[in-house]
This record gives C-alpha cells, structure tokens and sequence, in this order.
C-alpha cells in the first residue's frame, strides 16, 4: 500500500492541539470522575506523596487515561473526560507523567498493547509505561525502508520459545533512554512484503542492541542508530499473530497522529506562533512592514488551526470523527516551519547566531526552551518524521478524497525477490 | 513580556445541530430542483438574473427571507449559524439570490435600528413580500469610517451617490447611511425614489446597482452611535457569514474537480493518478477543511455576540482565511478542468467569479489582516 506513514519522534510536533479518539461507551460521567479525581487527592495528596507513588496511584484509581478500561489505568469512559481529570489533579498541584519525555510510549506503544496484547502483556507494560518508569522507543524505520516502511529487512527467526533478531533501525528516536521497544521485523521473505512481518516488544537491555547517537541538524542527537545482534525475543513478547505485524503497526501510526495532548482546546497562541508574536510585541524596531504582513497571514493561519484541531477534537467528543484528523499533521508542520522561519528573520542580526552546536542526547525535545534557530532547524523535522508530507498528502487524496492509488510494482512480489 | 493579548474565549460549537443539517436538506432541496448549472448559466445574461419564483420559495415558503429577524417582528428568530448553513448552500449552488443583501446585510442594519420599534420595513422583508438593499459599496468593510457620500438635509431629504451596491436592483427599500444634519444616520428610502444604474458586473450571479439619490424622500431609522453601531453589526454579520458562501463555493469547487479527475483519461490512466494532482487536491482539501472550522467559528461568534472585539477577532480571522481559500479553490477548479474549464459552458467560472469578487466584498484579506493586528495587539511597523 503506498504511503503508510512511518515513525516519529518524541512529541516533536508542538502546537498540535489535542484532539483524541472516542472513549469507550461506558457509563461514566464528569461527575464520577471529578468524584474520583478528588478521593485520589484526598488518599495521596500531592504535597506529602512521592511523584511515583502518586502516579501509581493515579493509574490505579483509573485517572490516568479515563478511556482505557477499568483496571488498565481508566474508567471505560469517553476520551473528552480525561480533560476533567487533568484540570482537577493539575489545579490541586499534582505531578504529571512528564508526557513529552514518554510520548512514544503513550502515543504509539500503548493502543498498540492495549488492542493487540494478551492480558498478561497489558498488565505487564501499560503501568509502568504511563507512570514514566520506563521510556519506549520505536524500531521501525531502517536505512533501507522509511516511507516504504513494509519493505524492511531486519530479520526475527524462530528459535524454540524465542525468536532471534538481527538488522538495523534507524532514526530511533529516544532509544538511548528506553528501556523497551516497539519492533517490527520480517518473520517471512518468502511472501509479499506486507504479509511477512511480525511486530514484537524488545527488551532494550538485551545484550545484542547496540544504541548509537546519531547527530541531527540541530546538533544534538535526539535520534540513534539501532543495531540489533542476535538478540533474544521471547514468544511471549510477540503482539499479534506471526505474520500479522503490519496489520499491528496499522494501530500504531494511526494512533501517531492523534495521541497529542488531552482532551481539551488548546489556547490561542499556542505553538510556534507564541514566540514570534512575543517578539513582535517586544521589539518594535525589529518591524518591517512586509514582516509584519507575513506575521499576521501565519497568526491567521495558526488560529486556524487550532479552531480546525478543535472542531476534530468536537466530532470525537460527540463520537462521529471526521476524515478532518488526518489533516492536523500536515497544517501543523507547514506552519511549524514557516513560523520559526520566519522568526529567525525578523530576529535579524540574532538571527545570525545559535545557541548552542554541542552534541547532546536529550531525553525529550523542548522547541520553546531554546533559540530561534533551534526551533527552525527542528521544525523540519515535522514534515519527516511520522509520515512525510508527501505520504500524508498521498493518504489524503487516496483515503479521503477517494482518488486513485500508485501505480504498484511490488505488491504480489515475493519479499526476497524485489529490486533493490 | 509586554504583551497585551487577548485571553482565549471558550471556542464554540462548530459543528452542526440537526435544525442546522435540516435545513440544509430543505435549500439543498429546492435549489436541485430549480437552480441547477444549467439553470443558472441561462439566466445571467437576461434582464433578470434573479429568479423571482426560486426567491419566492426559498424567501417566503421557507422562511429564509426573515431567518434572522426576531419572531416578534414577522421573522424565524433564527441566528447567524442556520443563515451560515443557507449560506454555504447557496454559495454551492451560485444561487442568484438577494439573501446576503437582504437578508443577511439590510435585515440586520434595521434589526439595530429596532430598539424604537420595528419599522414596518422589516415585517414586510421578513415575510419575502420585499427585498431590501443596505446602501454602501460591496467593498464596505467593518471597522470603515461612516460612509459621507450620502447627505441628509433636516427635512429627511437624501442627496448623494452610493456605487456598487448589492442586491438593490428588484428591491423595494434602500437602507441609506447618510451624514444628517446631527451626524450619521440611517434612513429607508423607497427605492423608487432613487435613480439606479446597473454597471456590468463581474460576478454574473450577484448583480450591482449605481445609486443616485436627488433630494429622495427618507425616513430617519436612527441616528448618531444607534446608526453606527446598526452599520458596524450589519457590516460585521454579513462579513463573517460571507465565510460561509465562501466555504460552500470552495467545497463545490473540490468536490466538482475531484469528481472529474476521477473520470478524465490521458495517458492511459485517470488523470487523478498523478501525483502532482492527488496532492494539489489533498491540499485543497485541507484548506477547504480548515475554512469551515474558521467559517463556523465566525457564525458561532456572532449567534452568541458575547464580547464585541471577540466577533470582530473571529470575523477577521474568518475573512482573512477563507476569502483567499475560495479563490483558490476555484482557480484550481479552471485549471484542473483544463480547455473545458475555460468554456462559458462549464460552471467554474461562475464559482471562479463569485469567489473572485466575494475576496474583495465587505473588507479585503488584506483589510481584515489590518483590523486583527489592532484586535491582537500586533501593531504595524512604526513610521
Ligand atoms: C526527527 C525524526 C524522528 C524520527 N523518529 C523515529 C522513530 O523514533 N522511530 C522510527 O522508526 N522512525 C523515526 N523517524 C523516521 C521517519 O519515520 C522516516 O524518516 C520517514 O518515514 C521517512 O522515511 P525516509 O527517511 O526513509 O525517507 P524516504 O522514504 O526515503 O523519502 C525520501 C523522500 O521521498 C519522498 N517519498 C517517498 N515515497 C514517496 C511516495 N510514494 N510519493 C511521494 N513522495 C515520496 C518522501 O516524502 C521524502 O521527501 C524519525 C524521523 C525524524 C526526522
């Protein structure tokens, strides 16, 4: 299938807003969860808890994501509801998850195990995945597959009650912090190329991963070079059937694009737009005439955005999505990257230098704590990672709009026996 | 930080009620039935663009003449989200109909004319008995200094010239903004009384009518802040539900290119298979989406009128954003039909046109990018 969106980085899209999908249809109302969010903080109130414990606690209470079911972090209720247990906990001074830090794990790894895992998976992973305990990274893309993600060589072979992986993965995003693996590999060459994957949980302390920085434009290394040297899966680590893991990964990166933020509308400036503005309010002899045309098209075109994100966030509220969603994305990152442009240029002189080049490895990617040119250099990476915006665009004319897909080559081919 | 910016309101509804959607089905409805492409295309060049039985339906039958009109003075008592609704279905459909002049701008200028009692004019245009006319420019926009080209003598006699006004030709009432001897005022003036020209105009389906008034009989509706602030709402209702026309012309525009992308062969394949089309209408397609959450948000803005600069933000932005989408919808729309898209035959150049002149009507982008620097507090560069 042409253009699936492939992965994405930690939360590297700010300015996103939140939408989110349904809820469950339980029968749960604000009432109860304000009820509930309440009984939390009188049990463990926030100034006399450790962090830890209060975020266990909060999972246990069913706080954490309101739209899992009861027993796995939520209550069974509708997914708009969370925005009341957030504003409740957040106005009594409670600590949160840090969700930029694990935002592959909540956004990405957690539907997938939720929808696809055995309960002893779930129960295994999904607490300590939304306390922060342990970090998640995503070993999809490689050197060789990235929009053609299907196309992937990194091999899983049956060894009794496990299965042994080797290959390379590329563009992992915080996997020199994670402590588990979203992987898929090729469990089968000798079918087409969707059909021979299977999507497995990774243990990143086995001895056969080897995680290296691998430096970005902004010169840190957000990213890394994953190489993956016999490393031993159990069976038991495996989510979904053999053979199914592109069906599995389906979950996922649908689940890429609308995993930001709660449940609630974002405020006006939010997002790149903030820090321009700021400056232009700031700096008056930085004002040009045609700066400030370009500033205002951009500020409409950003509250646009957020109205739009905040109409998709309506329709899951009152559960009828709309196709509006797959959109979100590609506003986003347009506007990403035309509004820190444009800042480095109305910066003028300043805009000449940077921060900083040293070579870090972040644990999470922070647009609003750094320069200018931080923002513009990183805001390229929005129409990259997660599905370029040419695959995005792809999606939206073949699934939205309903014309026809590109022409294929490799569809009924035998993974072993494609060109490359 | 010195900012001064607004705090961000609760964002409304954008979506649809099911009033809203049946609503829709009825003008969808009728307008199927009696103005189709065809239909349209075989009026424009007549002495009469305006189909007086498809008004009559739309107007009187179903009540949209005086959708906005308070029931108490004859009308639905409906607010500015189901006359957006309307909007986006005539503005799909090109309807040539008075409903933005009417309707939307006179209706709501004597609706702030009001408060001393309803003039009698408003009972009449609610029930599409008559049609009105506001008296200013198409290109008026909200935020505009009174117009002075019209003056009143203490005698309630108008003298003055207004061009390019909309929906006048057929109507029987102007609404006249005039200088009076205390200031500004509105007056209703038979239309009758009024000389008036028809200069060609670019957009077929929405004629315009040069008015000359000659010391023409008026009767004073209100005067001093009443008549500004009556002109500032009517200019601001009829801009952010413009947006609305705007979006349902766009929405036509992608769903007619799309659908013939789907069906046109060259090469051997469907033209829709390129690439480069594919992406040219998924970014259509966006645009189009992000313009209906603008253009609901102005319609929501102005049916709950909470905070006077918050309309006047939403409106803005609504103008700012949508105009320039509906031109380029339909400009895609020519283009992407190729030689057939160039012929009088086809519709786009109807929609191509109507676009094209709803971009400047009642304040350019441009214009609306000024008021917001104002409402945002991103001021121009100094000097
Ligand atoms: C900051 C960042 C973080 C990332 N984090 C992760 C991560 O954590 N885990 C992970 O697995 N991956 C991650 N990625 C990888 C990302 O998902 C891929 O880079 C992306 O999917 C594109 O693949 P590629 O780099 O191989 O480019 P290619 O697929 O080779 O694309 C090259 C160019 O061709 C275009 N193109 C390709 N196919 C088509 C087509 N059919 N039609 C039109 N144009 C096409 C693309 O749009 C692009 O412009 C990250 C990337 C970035 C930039």
């Amino acid at each position: 299938m042409a253009g699936t969106g492939s992965a994405n980085g930690t939360g590297g899209m700010p300015g996103a807003g939140g939408t989110g999908s349904t809820g469950g249809a339980g029968g749960v109302g604000a009432a109860e969860v304000r009820e509930r969010a309440r009984a939390l903080l009188a049990a463990c109130p926030p100034r006399t808890t450790g962090r830890r414990d209060f975020l266990r606690a909060r999972f246990d209470a069913g706080l954490a994501w309101v739209h899992f079911p009861a027993g796995l972090g939520g209550l069974d209720a509708p997914r708009a509801l969370q925005a009341v247990a957030d504003a409740e906990l957040a106005a009594a001074g409670a600590p949160d998850n840090d969700p930029r830090r694990i935002g592959i794990g909540l956004g990405m790894a957690a539907p997938t195990i939720l929808a696809y895992g055995t309960p002893e998976q779930r129960a295994r992973f999904l607490r300590p995945l939304w306390t922060g305990e342990e970090v998640w990274c995503q070993l999809f893309s490689e050197p060789g597959a990235g929009s053609d993600l299907a196309g992937l060589r990194t091999r899983a072979v049956r060894d009794g009650g496990d299965w042994v992986v080797d290959g390379q993965k590329v563009w992992t995003s915080s996997a020199h912090t994670a402590r588990w693996a979203i992987l898929i590999a090729r469990t089968d060459p000798d079918v087409p190329k969707h059909r021979g994957i299977t999507y497995f949980v990774c243990d990143m302390t086995d001895p056969g991963v080897e995680v290296r920085p691998l430096r970005q434009i902004t010169g840190e290394a957000e990213f890394n070079e994953v190489f993956l040297t016999g490393v031993r899966i159990p069976d038991a680590h495996r989510l979904g059937a053999v053979g199914d893991g592109w069906r599995v990964a389906q979950a996922t990166l649908m689940n890429e694009r609308v995993a930001i933020g709660g449940g609630s509308a974002v405020p006006r400036e939010s997002g790149m737009v903030g820090p321009v503005a700021a400056t232009w309010r700031e700096r008056p002899e930085l004002r040009t005439p045609e700066l400030h045309d370009r500033l205002l098209r951009l500020w409409v075109d950003a509250e646009v955005a957020r109205l739009t994100a905040e109409r998709v966030r309506q329709q899951m509220a009152v559960g009828t999505p709309g196709p509006e969603g797959s959109g979100l994305k590609l506003s986003m990152a347009r506007l990403n990257q035309q509004l820190s442009g444009l800042e480095v240029e109305l910066l003028g002189e300043q805009g000449l230098r940077y921060g900083d080049w040293t070579m870090v490895r972040p644990g999470s990617v922070d647009f609003y704590g750094r320069d200018a040119g931080y923002r513009y250099l990183r805001a390229k990476g929005n129409s990259i990672e997660g599905g370029t915006s040419e695959i995005l665009r792809n999606i939206v004319a073949e699934r939205v709009l309903g014309l026809p897909a590109e022409p294929r080559t490799d569809k009924d081919v035998p993974w072993k026996d494609l060109p490359r | 930080m010195t900012t001064a910016k607004r705090p961000s309101p609760a964002v409304p509804d954008l979506l649809y009620s099911e009033v809203e959607d049946d609503l829709r089905a009825a003008v969808r409805a009728v307008l199927a039935d009696r103005c189709g492409p065809a239909a349209v295309l075989g009026r424009i060049e007549t002495a009469e663009p305006y189909d007086p039985g498809l008004w009559k339906v739309l107007g009187a039958d179903l009540g949209l003449a005086g959708l906005l009109v308070p029931e108490e003075y004859g009308g639905q008592g409906a607010s500015a989200r189901e006359a957006a609704v309307v909007l986006e279905e005539l503005g799909g459909a090109v309807a040539p109909t008075p409903f933005l002049g009417s309707a939307v701008l006179a209706a709501s200028a004597l609706l702030g004319c009001a408060e001393a009692g309803a003039p009698d004019l408003l009972g009449r245009l609610a029930a599409g008995e008559v049609t009105a006319a506001l008296a200013v420019p198409l290109t008026a926009a909200p935020g505009d200094a009174f117009p002075q080209g019209v003056r009143a003598d203490a005698a309630g006699r108008l003298t003055g010239r207004v061009t390019s006004v909309v929906d006048a030709l057929g109507a029987a009432a102007l609404v006249v903004p005039a200088a009076g001897p205390d200031g500004p005022a509105l007056y209703e003036v038979a239309a009758d009384a009024a000389a008036l020209a028809a200069p060609v105009s670019l957009d077929l389906t929405r004629p315009l009518a040069d008015l000359t008034l000659d010391g023409a009989p008026g009767r004073l509706l209100a005067a001093g802040g009443a008549a500004r602030a009556a002109l500032e709402r009517a200019l601001l209702t009829g801009a952010g539900l413009l947006a609305s026309e705007q979006l349902g012309l766009a929405q036509w525009c992608l769903d007619e290119t799309t659908g013939y992308l789907k069906q046109r062969h060259q090469f051997g394949r469907v033209v829709g298979s390129f690439q480069s089309l594919k992406h040219r209408l998924a970014d259509l397609w966006l645009e189009v989406v992000s313009a209906r959450a603008a253009a609901r948000n102005a319609a929501g803005a102005l049916a709950a009128w909470d905070d006077p600069a918050e309309v006047a933000l939403a409106v803005a932005v609504a103008q700012a954003y949508v105009s320039p989408a509906a031109v380029h919808a339909a400009e895609e729309a020519v283009q992407l039909h190729g030689g057939i898209g160039m012929t009088w035959e086809h519709p786009a150049h109807l929609y191509l046109k109507r676009a094209k002149a709803d971009e400047i009507a009642l304040g350019t982008p441009g214009r609306h990018r000024r008021a917001l620097a104002g409402l945002v507090d991103l001021p121009a560069a100094a000097g």
